[in-house]
């Protein structure tokens, strides 16, 4: 038993030799010009420990590296009410190329960094505020990577996780009941589940449309996209006024349609888009289209099963209870709900803004 | 010891994915503690041309699996004996899902499942042979939509697959293109087979029974694929499909009556021939239009170029079920005929002529019996229309497609 043991492992320790030196290599190659390390975002393989990138200062803190730039989202994807915190990281000397419709295209090297985080109370999201993970979408000159890092429980660490984790979740909900329930680090293949445009990973977030609002910078309040053009780090941007803003969802002064739409693009259209994972169900619903039965207006279900809930449109106008897009919205059963990644819980605010959405549609 | 060396070979495997050199290594995953993650892993960090064992023995899995990685094949020891049941599964929509291409996923099974069981998202070259997807409580609305599930492929190849109580359809192909469908089995489904928006299809030798219907060939409107067209179904048993239609409603399968052999439905050149049908209580063969109000320009929702040919007919069409067996047997009476035509075509063409290769063709042999319901006469000339059961009147063939080649099976 012992020897087919060391055989087992023998034929590896010389690769387990080479690949030590070739990591003290590249380790060794790069000179702290900054603290962001742009071989750790380039290399073949990700680092096993997320401090190796040196995205933060102060990591338990969320204190970004000089060069990493927080920015927010004015509607952001449900994750289970988890509190998220963004960062880019574009390298030096290099911009990222304003783009009106889709996501801005980055140029190689950037990173996009976002990490997952529970307070104890829901209602007080910046208040012991626990780490759970942090993922990573790298661009490379093949495309872009998408990585998570599970933080540890000390909080002074995050490792790569490949097949993803199940973490219990015990907090203070919006309703100040206790909230107690199972959160999913996604696997690889999950992200792209959702990161998936044409079958190659892309990021989905930073779009112009949904980063056209004002974010609070040490030095003060601006308008994220007059900050990144005034880094440098975002070309050929027009100003504010004259790109395309989605609404904050929660926002009561924003139109309701418009409220809804920017949900539904948020959290829906990263799938259900033409060139997306779910383009095979005719269900579009990016914020630009304008196709009624594409956004589920008296469209039938092709593939829902279950899903459809006994029901027979996507959208009946005027019948939220009519309506399959409510009902799968609302579930937490899988092989109903929608998304189908990336929660466990119903947002009840969501739930009641769609309804009162297709309640007002004739 | 054994537990010190899995921990050095775990951690050597980390440094080498870190430095690039991980070894194609073929990996095979045993059941027990830590299955789901070890199953996860393993499709993950396959490389291409990889082979992924699942050894026997059964899989309780919490969460579905997916592969996005090219040039694999996933091997079970056997449909009966690798089994990877989903019963407990508490995320994603499917049991096992391929996004990548040059994909075989052989000899295991796959059970309860909350969605789909298998399916395959835009895969080029992607072989399902020999599984089993079953719902093991039965036929139950609750259970999930499809079994075997390609969608958005090309070059789809399945056989010896076995699928039981997809709520839906046991094997569908949706909105793919080069499909061989052949030796497998579907029963105790909504629909056992179904070919719906896809082009170039041969389904043939499988045996279809005790499903709602047999085998569906569909086209739909408002999606991105559409205008199914050259499909043969051949030298299949499609017998005594007699499980009520148990589909969520909402479902176009939810039309489908129980007792229904073999359905075309708003299709283009479908060929239907040498195939055993019988106990099929509603009808054997139906052919349709799309029959629901819709907005698409671009949607044709009659079939187009039908031909029913060689067939063999028992016994059938003496419980004909649900709306759809109403309206065939008001006009037909009981029992229904073998073949039923519902007889919608457009109008400019009511008033004017179909084209040769857009009208139905029946040859069956002597004894079959048919009808065409003329339901456009029925809406236009309510007071002066007869359907027509003169099967002679619809002699005549079109050219069949060739076979469809598959380049996974060029080398083979």
């Amino acid at each position: 038993m012992k020897p087919a043991g060391i055989r087992l492992c023998g034929g590896r320790v010389g690769m387990m030799l080479v690949g030590a030196l070739l990591v003290l290599a590249f380790a060794w190659q790069t000179t702290p010009a900054h603290a962001v390390s742009d071989s750790s975002i380039l290399a073949a393989k990700p680092p096993k420990l997320l401090s190796e990138f040196g995205f933060f200062s102060d990591a338990a803190a969320q204190t970004p590296a000089d060069g990493v730039v927080p920015f927010a989202l004015s509607t952001p994807l449900f994750s289970d009410f988890a509190v998220k915190y963004r960062f880019v990281y574009v390298p030096d000397g290099k911009a990222a190329r304003y783009v009106a419709d889709e996501a801005l295209e980055f140029p190689v090297g950037t990173a996009l960094i976002k990490t997952f985080a529970f307070p104890a109370d829901l209602r007080k999201p910046d208040e012991d505020v626990t780490l759970i993970e942090t993922r990573v979408l790298l661009y490379r000159e093949d495309g872009w990577q998408a990585w998570a890092y599970r933080w540890n429980d000390e909080q002074t660490e995050a490792t790569l996780n490949i097949a993803g984790d199940k973490v219990p979740v015990a907090a203070v909900g919006l309703d100040g009941a206790p909230l107690s329930f199972t959160y999913s680090v996604p696997n690889k293949n999950q992200c792209k589940g959702c990161h998936a445009l044409s079958g190659a990973i892309t990021p989905l977030g930073p779009k112009a449309r949904n980063l056209n609002t004002a974010f609070d910078y040490a030095g003060g309040a601006e308008n994220q996209i007059a900050h990144w053009a005034e880094l440098g780090m975002l070309d050929g941007a027009p100003s504010p006024e004259d790109v395309d803003a989605v609404p904050h969802w929660l926002d009561e002064n924003a139109p309701i349609d418009a409220r809804a739409r920017a949900w539904l693009d948020v959290n829906c259209a990263h799938c259900h888009r033409r060139e997306g994972p779910a383009s095979n169900s005719g269900l579009f619903l990016t914020w630009g289209e304008k196709d009624a039965v594409a956004l589920g207006i008296g469209k039938r279900p092709v593939a829902a099963g279950r899903g459809s809930g006994g029901l027979e449109f996507d959208i009946h106008p005027g019948d939220p209870d009519g309506s399959i897009l409510l009902y799968r919205a609302a579930s937490t059963e899988p092989g109903i709900m929608m998304p189908e990644l990336g929660r466990s819980l119903t947002d009840a605010r969501a739930v009641d803004l769609l309804r009162r959405w297709i309640a007002a549609m004739r | 010891m054994a537990r010190t060396i899995g921990r050095v070979s775990g951690s050597i495997a980390l440094l080498m994915m870190s430095t690039g050199l991980a070894l194609a290594a073929d990996q095979r995953v045993e059941p027990g503690e830590g299955a789901n993650e070890r199953l996860i892993e393993a499709l993950i960090l396959a490389e291409p041309g990889d082979t992924v064992t699942i050894a026997a023995g059964r899989y309780d899995l919490t969460d579905g699996l997916s592969l996005d990685v090219d040039d694999v094949t996933v091997r079970g020891e056997g449909a009966d004996r690798t089994v990877l049941s989903f019963k407990g599964q508490t995320g994603s929509g499917e049991g096992l899902l391929v996004t990548s291409d040059r994909v075989v996923l052989t000899d295991f099974a796959v059970e309860d499942s909350k969605g789909d069981g298998v399916k395959s998202k835009g895969s080029d070259q992607i072989t399902f042979r020999n599984l089993r997807v079953e719902w093991t409580g039965g036929p139950k609305a609750e259970n999930g939509a499809y079994g075997v599930y390609p969608v958005s492929s090309k070059n789809v190849l399945i056989e010896g697959v076995t699928v039981r109580g997809a709520s839906d359809a046991g094997i569908y192909v949706g909105q793919s293109e080069d499909i061989v469908v052949r030796n497998s089995r579907a029963e105790y489904n909504v629909a056992g087979i179904e070919i719906e928006n896809s082009f170039r299809a041969d389904v043939y030798g499988n045996v279809a029974t005790h499903n709602t219907g047999g085998i569906l060939i569909f086209d739909l409107p408002n999606l991105p694929v559409q205008g199914g067209h050259d499909i043969r179904v051949f030298d299949n048993e499609v017998v005594d499909n007699d499980t009520p239609n148990f589909a969520p409603e909402g479902n176009i399968v939810g039309i489908v009556p129980k007792g229904m052999g073999i359905m075309v439905m708003a299709n283009r050149n479908v060929h239907v021939f040498n195939n055993k049908l019988s106990g099929n209580g509603t009808t054997h063969v139906l052919i349709a239009a799309y029959p629901n109000e819709y907005e698409d320009d671009s949607y044709m929702f009659v079939p187009r170029g039908v031909y029913i040919h060689d067939n063999e007919y028992g016994d059938g069409g003496t419980a004909p079920d649900g709306e759809v067996g109403k309206i065939i047997t008001d006009v037909s009476g009981t029992p229904v005929p073998d073949i039923v035509w519902d007889g919608v075509t457009r109008i400019p063409e009511y008033f004017s002529w179909v084209s040769a290769e857009n009208r139905v063709y029946v040859d069956e042999p002597d004894g079959t019996s048919f009808v065409n319901l003329k339901m456009i006469s029925q809406m236009l000339l309510p007071w002066g229309w007869w359907p027509d059961t003169d099967i002679d009147d619809y002699a005549g063939s079109l050219p069949e497609p060739a076979p469809v080649k598959l380049p996974q099976e060029s080398g083979a």
